[in-house]
């Protein structure tokens, strides 16, 4: 198994996922190579969310593996987060700061200290850096939760719904960035509804994995 | 230690900025304390008997009122899972919330205690024992609530589970703290009761950071 996936880096292999009592999705498998996309797909409660959170580690799998490099991801899970950036549905901004101490704070925190006036600038907040959060429209608060991608480096992006209450202009710059950081060897896990222009993604329909049996 | 730094100084602006927060606590221990001698009547004797475990039963109740917004924002706004997904460890986070926790409340109510304590006619023989015994106990109010914020995060009408939970936690606390406070005012050692509370903190500082991680990382799952 691990010869075949060898060129792959993110790997998921029979994945079973249950919330409650509700079993979620099961037998879901993935592989990324360095630079692949993946786009996530399926009707609301398919467990898109629920994947991705899988793939970060914030949640254990009921039953399959997933690796990086071959290495399972619970046994390293310091590392792991070292290497990933998740953008949840939330966008986790303080309005009491402004947009540059928000942005600061969280590339601070992966302990890049320069970067965030950088971030704003790509997209397009830099004249919003020094207003409290609070005055952000719900669109522009959504930009400044994307821009931590830019604002500290990590190897795998996992992005949740990125794209809701952005305006055609900001999916730009986010499929810019993506662009780029895929050619510069990242991967990138996307849940969506709305199709996006990721070239030579791979896809996965959870839809296709819904059990929908109670226990 | 520079994510350490970079949340100590994130939670301290935030409550600078949202100033309302640290003034209610101290106005809270204030009031609660002045209702006192309304209470029970101005007599001196009576008061300065009292003045120790009014001073710590009051700042208990101040500092629990001030827990039940350690994580709950950052619950709240998604802050919290981004970061529990930070390369620093959880553990370190909590103890970084803790200490701002602490600059807001611990330190204000035990600036201000001394003052209180004179409007209890508090013996000016136990003062700096009592303002010792605040500044070892106060941090392990913060410590030990950081356990009840995270195992409450998230339930329902969470501030009345978080007194129930945390309050009997904070009798230790309460018993070395006035002791020490009362020992010097009666001119007595106050020293044993202090290293007590030392201990407390000591301990607290160990275990209470992987308690609340623990169960950060149970209500994020």
């Amino acid at each position: 198994m691990a010869g075949r996936e060898s060129k792959k880096s993110f790997t998921g292999e029979g994945l079973a996922c249950r919330r409650g009592e509700r079993q979620v999705f099961k037998d879901v498998a993935f592989a990324l190579a360095p630079g692949d996309a993946l786009l996530l797909g399926g009707p609301n409660g398919s467990g898109k969310t629920s994947l991705l959170r899988l793939m970060a580690g914030l949640a254990q799998p009921e039953d399959g593996a997933i690796a990086w490099n071959g290495d399972a991801i619970a046994d390293d899970p310091a590392a792991h987060r070292a290497r990933l950036h998740y953008i949840g549905h939330q966008d986790a901004v303080k309005p009491a700061l402004t947009a540059e101490e928000n942005l600061a704070f969280w590339a601070g925190m992966r302990g890049a200290n320069s970067g965030a006036a950088d971030a704003l600038r790509r997209f397009r907040l830099d004249a919003r850096a020094t207003w409290p959060a609070r005055y952000l429209s719900a669109g522009e608060r959504k930009r400044l939760g994307l821009a931590r991608l830019m604002a500290s480096p990590a190897t795998l992006w996992l992005l949740d719904e990125p794209t809701t209450s952005l305006d055609a202009e900001a999916t730009e710059i986010l499929l810019t960035a993506i662009a780029d950081h895929r050619r510069a060897g990242g991967c990138v896990a996307v849940a969506t509804h709305a199709p996006l222009p990721l070239p030579g993604a791979q896809t996965l329909s959870l839809a296709d994995h819904v059990t929908g049996r109670q226990g | 230690m520079s994510g350490f730094a970079a949340l100590l100084t994130r939670d301290l602006r935030l409550a600078f900025r949202q100033g309302g927060d640290v003034a209610n606590v101290v106005a809270f221990f204030a009031l609660a304390v002045i209702l006192f001698p309304f209470g029970v009547g101005p007599d001196p004797d009576l008061l300065a008997r009292i003045a120790a475990g009014v001073l710590w039963v009051t700042a208990l109740l101040a500092a629990l009122l001030s827990l039940e917004r350690l994580f709950d924002a950052d619950f709240q706004d998604g802050s919290l899972e981004a970061l529990s997904l930070m390369p620093v460890p959880l553990e370190i986070q909590v103890l970084a919330k803790c200490v701002a926790h602490w600059l807001t409340t611990g330190l204000p109510l035990t600036i201000i205690a001394p003052l209180l304590a004179l409007v209890l006619h508090f013996d000016a023989a136990g003062y700096p024992a009592l303002i010792a015994a605040l500044l070892l106990g106060t941090p392990v109010l913060s410590l030990i609530g950081a356990i009840g914020a995270a195992l409450t995060l998230g339930a329902r009408r969470a501030g009345v589970l978080l007194s129930l939970l945390v309050l009997p936690l904070y009798i230790p606390v309460l018993i070395f703290g006035v002791a020490a406070s009362e020992a010097a005012a009666l001119g007595l050692e106050s020293r044993p009761h202090l290293l007590l509370l030392a201990a407390l903190l000591a301990g607290s500082l160990a275990l209470a950071p992987w308690a609340a991680a623990a169960a950060l990382r149970q209500a994020l799952e």
